[in-house]
């Protein structure tokens, strides 16, 4: 079912699901997402935050652990992660565990 | 031969054409009318080749198709060679002569995605396009081993006059399917799809039905499944952006090893192509003649040279220009600012109940 951002809940484990993987493409000149038959480039901080999408660590986690290291404040951290990753769930490029 | 001067940017994808070979007749195929024979076909470690050529190069991913891929014996060394050379690889198959135990053998290889073509949600109407009795019923049991199988699965659906009325109904097979994704790709009008355009061509009216239909479907399935969308370019204002701009996005092999910028390109006369038995796919990329013939923007002619979009559409399709207007320099006939423009309305108001012509060699 269809799910806006703002109701990604902070215990969900975001996953890259089969067929959709991150990579790093020097021809490419960076960080691309690979997905059935399409690419989309991804920034330095989406790259980021896919890295730590491995379905081990929940939401809530992965924004600690992403305010932590790059000493941002959290809600700022919150805000970039849900938007991210809710426009990929509805592109099925991610799955919630 | 004009180029631009600047050094060409790094392709994306490798549209793989393994065989001709294919049980299937279908009246749309983008193959050429003259197929590639058996004994012509490049051997596996040629395909390896090129695809550690390919990844160099910088390219992303690879479309294994045909003809029917699954043709191939040589098929789970084909996709372990894409999984080796670090590609995504993505197989394009009608699913007719791809056996369970080869599907698993090829998922064990490290294939990626499968894409299935379903040619109509009414199973007769859909043997009858494809020419092959049973075809949807094999179509719709692989998708099914596909899913079991966890790789994504998308189902390709070619609309034309026949099927344009069951647009809802494609969508919701594709659902039923456990399809992630679907494309609703309207025909394009080559090699075959040409041959048999009058009897495929729907009516303006059709056409803009089935693009709303697809709107709502979206909004309606959001978050189910992605509707792709591939837009019937007879009845539109402005052309595609053709695969992305020739010589920028992508390149596609022939069975026989000719490196085309596109799939139709050998219907251009003058061009030469370049064998990837001969040279390797960086030589051909960069500097085969029909790769610069319209790379940049140096060759185009008015209104396109001129126009604020042309980086944005490249003038539409070479081949298409060439077909239609006699001149592959040209404006795509398709864009209404085409002083060709007259001759598309005429072959789009040309529709006839006719036979197809079945798709063979």
């Amino acid at each position: 079912m269809a799910r806006p951002a703002n109701q990604l809940s902070n215990d969900a484990c975001p996953r890259l699901p089969k067929g959709v993987r991150l990579t790093h493409n020097e021809a490419q000149g960076g960080w691309v997402l690979l997905a059935p038959e399409r690419v989309f480039k991804a920034d330095v901080i989406t790259a980021e935050i896919l890295k730590r999408c491995t379905g081990e660590a929940t939401l809530g986690a992965i924004v600690d652990d992403l305010a932590n290291t790059f000493a941002a404040p959290r809600e700022r951290i919150h805000a970039d992660v849900m938007n991210l990753l809710g426009g990929l769930v509805e592109k099925k490029l991610l799955e919630l565990d | 031969m004009t180029t631009n001067g600047a050094s060409s940017p790094a392709p994306l994808g490798l549209l793989a054409e393994l065989t001709h070979r294919c049980p299937l007749g279908c009246p749309y195929c983008s193959n050429p009318l003259a197929l590639d024979k058996r004994d012509h076909e490049l051997d596996t470690a040629t395909w390896a080749r090129v695809f550690r050529e390919a990844a160099s190069l910088g390219i992303l991913q690879v479309h294994l198709s045909g003809g029917e891929p699954a043709a191939r014996r040589d098929l789970p060394e084909i996709v372990r060679a894409a999984h080796d050379a670090g590609l995504y690889s993505n197989l394009i198959t009608s699913a007719v002569g791809l056996t369970p135990q080869t599907l698993l053998k090829i998922a064990d290889e490290g294939l990626d995605h499968v894409q299935i073509s379903i040619q109509d949600s009414d199973e007769i109407s859909a043997d009858h396009i494809a020419g092959y009795k049973g075809a949807s019923t094999r179509k719709r049991a692989i998708a099914g081993e596909v899913v079991k199988l966890g790789l994504p699965l998308t189902i390709n659906m070619v609309v034309h006059r026949a099927n344009i009325e069951r647009v809802e109904s494609m969508v919701e097979l594709a659902l039923s399917l456990a399809a992630t994704r679907v494309e609703i790709a309207h025909v394009q009008y080559y090699g075959w799809a040409l041959k048999n355009r009058a009897a495929l061509m729907p009516t303006r009216e059709q056409v803009d039905k089935a693009v709303r239909q697809v709107e709502s479907l979206r909004a309606k399935h959001r978050g189910q499944i992605v509707i792709d969308a591939v837009v019937p370019d007879y009845y539109a204002r402005y052309p595609k952006p053709c695969v992305g701009g020739w010589g920028r996005r992508s390149l596609n092999i022939t069975p026989a090893g000719r490196v085309l910028p596109c799939h139709a390109a050998e219907v251009i006369p003058g061009l030469e192509f370049w064998n990837v038995r001969e040279y390797s796919l960086a030589d051909i990329w960069h500097a085969s003649p029909a790769f610069a013939a319209f790379r940049g923007t140096d060759w185009m002619h008015e209104p396109c040279k001129s126009c604020p979009r042309r980086d944005q559409d490249f003038g539409g399709c070479r081949c298409q220009a060439f077909m239609i207007a006699g001149d592959a320099r040209v404006a795509d006939p398709v864009c209404h600012l085409s002083p060709h423009h007259a001759l598309v309305e005429q072959l789009a108001a040309a529709r006839e109940e006719t036979a197809y012509s079945y798709r063979s060699s």
